[in-house]
């Protein structure tokens, strides 16, 4: 029977390099366990080779998943500007409000004030006005 | 005429050379990719290569040794290419350790012999696995091609000096794996 190791035609030391028995074993069991899986696929039947092109597959699923994510990802963006947009015409129409409210207010006050300062300016209250016309009519008379 | 001759004299010389060293191509790519298909492949690649560049090859080297380093750098190339086409599926038909290891000679072995033979040769597939591309490739050229150290610095274009450092290394990894299955 053939020593495992008959395979690996290599003298000890022959590369300056110690191998001992056990290793050389292994190594040429190696060496014989390749030559017998190469001849084995050299002489096997050849498969009919289909003509090597793009996995069509494969480049779908990148692609639909690409526009997943693209839309995901610019639905959101444009999300979160239709939400900032509203919010800022949301606080310029609150601050639009509260400054008409305040300009009524302020309306409200000024025409109040007039009036109170309209009434405070009359000369006779406005119960003795019959007596103050009375007296008018005397003086316009000469009595 | 004669142009016709001499480019039928290099064609015959082309056909003997792949006929001779085809089969030790085909090895080496298959144990270092451990894909049969992509060894086919790429050794198919390694003779359309050295066939269009037949007139340019000068005989300095041996044709092995020139068909060898073709076979390395197309290898090389498959690998970067593969990383760089990252989308690509990484569909892979390398066979796994195990099964690599169910191949072996049908000598006259007792199942007991098969049987540590096997065990034998997966450990040194997990030692090979474990090498750096530069250590696995000066480590199969030595012990499966069975080249020498000077026509392994050809081959890979590195000096001798590193390549026996680079097999010194890949010895002592089998080394310890070997020794760590006891």
């Amino acid at each position: 029977m053939n020593r495992p190791d008959d395979n690996l035609k290599l003298a000890r030391g022959e590369d300056g390099l110690a191998m001992e028995p056990e290793l050389r074993e292994a190594i040429g069991n190696f060496k014989s366990s390749v030559e017998a899986w190469s001849d084995s696929a050299l002489s096997r039947p050849r498969k009919a080779e289909a003509p090597a092109r793009a996995n069509l597959g494969l480049i779908t699923k990148w692609a639909l998943g690409s526009a997943v994510f693209v839309a995901t990802v610019s639905g959101g963006v444009y999300q979160n500007h239709r939400q900032q947009e509203f919010a800022k015409a949301e606080a310029a129409r609150t601050a639009q409000q509260q400054r008409e409210l305040a300009s009524q207010r302020a309306q409200e006050e000024a025409d109040l004030m007039a009036k109170v300062d309209s009434d405070i300016s009359r000369e006779v209250p406005s119960a003795l006005e019959p007596l103050a016309s009375l007296m008018e009519e005397n003086q316009g008379t000469g009595n | 005429m004669i142009n016709a001759s001499a480019e039928a004299i290099a064609a015959q010389e082309f056909d003997s050379v792949v006929a001779v060293h085809r089969a030790q191509i085909f090895r080496f790519l298959l144990a270092s990719t451990r894909d049969v298909d992509l060894a086919e492949t790429l050794t198919q690649d390694c003779f359309l290569k050295a066939h269009r560049n037949w007139s340019s090859f000068r005989g300095e080297s041996s044709a092995l040794t020139w068909l060898m380093r073709i076979a390395i750098n197309l290898q090389k190339d498959h690998w970067r290419n593969r990383r760089l086409q990252f989308w690509r599926q990484t569909r892979t038909n390398a066979v796994d350790l195990d099964e690599a290891s169910d191949w072996l000679p049908s000598g006259e072995r007792t199942a007991e012999q098969r049987m540590l033979a096997k065990e034998q040769v997966a450990h040194v597939w997990v030692a090979v696995e474990s090498l750096s591309e530069r250590q696995r490739t000066v480590f199969l050229l030595r012990f499966v091609e069975e080249l020498d150290l000077k026509e392994i610095s050809h081959v890979t274009g590195m000096g001798e000096g590193t390549v026996k450092a680079h097999l010194s290394r890949a010895l002592a990894r089998v080394r310890k794996e070997l020794g760590e299955k006891k």
